[in-house]
């Protein structure tokens, strides 16, 4: 499969004339088996570059491609998507919305699902809104890990937790992992995920900054990426 | 989680550490070494980023790779032995540049190092 598992190409949206260019002619391909960081400022565009890739938002003008075709029903079977905000009915109790998840994705593997959330310490029989926002959080990542996707979206998946489960976070999205997927993970968290990613994006108002290897900027610029973040994006 | 420093790049890193423990006999000659993925969560870091390391070590001639069984760790004496020569050089070095830098003659460095090697050395410094 020497196929781009996305593919980027002039791509730009722009939300009304007043608010600018949100995004402007990003071009960028990404192949399988890597773990990339999406990296800006609030409002640099993370969260826009995300929507459009699983088809949520519609482009201004270019075209993003999955697997060589535009975002549908295929591209969304494909990808497993963390949004930013929840949006899933807080009446159910975890266990249905497991079931709710087993009925949308065929690739949905509920074995795995209970034994995260067994891991993480949280009964399945509990009502999603009687959960703690933290809880919340942890509940919608292992929906979104539990799914054998191609291509992971995982937009701020560390935002509202504590330390100890940012790193059982981050171990679940090491273990879970297979090589022929590709997770992007959106963040303003750096020195966080740091350690887990293979590559950076760069980005700020709409532009792709850079995209580069972490251990090359790591032995060119000898700092951490959190460093050159820093120094990049300073105020 | 492992703690990594910022200015070199991780996979370099997790090649001395995995050598460290060779020379420590923590994973001695010929034995198996853990999976990729197993050292991926150990360290918390990428399992692309630990296979990278991994094949540094296999062309420094630390580790033998086996194809599906796995990997392990030199039947070379030798090579381990000259590791370790290196690594107590480098840590000697450290070690005389600090003493120097705190004004210490060779006598007085000698007398520090030797109370904690001969094991009495309860930790004094305040």
């Amino acid at each position: 499969m020497s196929m781009m598992l996305l593919e980027c190409r002039n791509l730009s949206k722009t939300y009304g004339q007043a608010a600018g260019n949100a995004l402007n002619n990003v071009n960028l391909g990404l192949t399988r088996g890597k773990i990339i960081g999406l990296l800006g400022p609030n409002g640099s565009g993370k969260t826009t570059l995300i929507k459009l890739i699983n088809g949520l938002l519609a482009p201004t003008a270019g075209e993003v491609l999955i697997n060589g075709k535009a975002p549908g029903p295929e591209s969304k079977m494909a990808i497993s998507y963390l949004p930013d905000k929840t949006y899933l009915a807080d009446w159910m109790r975890v266990e249905q919305i497991l079931d709710f998840f087993v009925d949308f994705y065929a690739d949905f593997d509920k074995a795995r699902a209970m034994d995260m959330l067994h891991s993480l310490q949280i009964n399945p029989n509990l009502v999603f809104k009687t959960l703690s926002k933290g809880t919340q959080e942890k509940v919608q990542l292992v929906l979104v890990m539990s799914r054998r996707a191609q291509l992971y979206l995982l937009d701020e998946p560390i935002g509202g937790v504590d330390p100890a489960a940012r790193d059982f976070i981050l171990r679940t999205i090491i273990t879970n992992y297979s090589s022929d997927a590709t997770i992007i993970i959106a963040t303003h968290l750096i020195a966080d995920v740091e350690s887990i990613l293979d590559e950076v994006i760069f980005i700020n108002r709409g532009h792709i900054v850079a995209y580069d290897n972490v251990d090359n900027i790591r032995a060119s610029r000898g700092q951490s990426v959190d460093e050159m973040f820093r120094e990049v994006f300073a105020c | 989680m492992l703690k990594f420093s910022t200015e070199k790049p991780i996979y370099i890193q997790i090649v001395d550490l995995v050598q460290a423990r060779i020379i420590m006999g923590h994973y001695p000659p010929e034995s198996k070494l853990p999976s990729v993925r197993d050292f991926a969560v150990e360290l918390g870091v990428n399992p692309n980023t630990v296979q990278r390391a991994l094949v540094t070590l296999e062309q420094g001639g630390f580790v033998k790779c086996a194809g599906t069984a796995g990997r392990f760790v030199t039947g070379d004496r030798e090579l381990i032995e000259k590791a370790r020569e290196k690594m107590v050089c480098e840590k000697a070095l450290d070690f005389a540049t600090c003493m120097k830098q705190c004004g210490c003659g060779t006598e007085e460095a000698i007398k520090a190092v030797r109370r904690y090697m001969e094991g009495t050395g309860e930790p004094q410094c305040q």
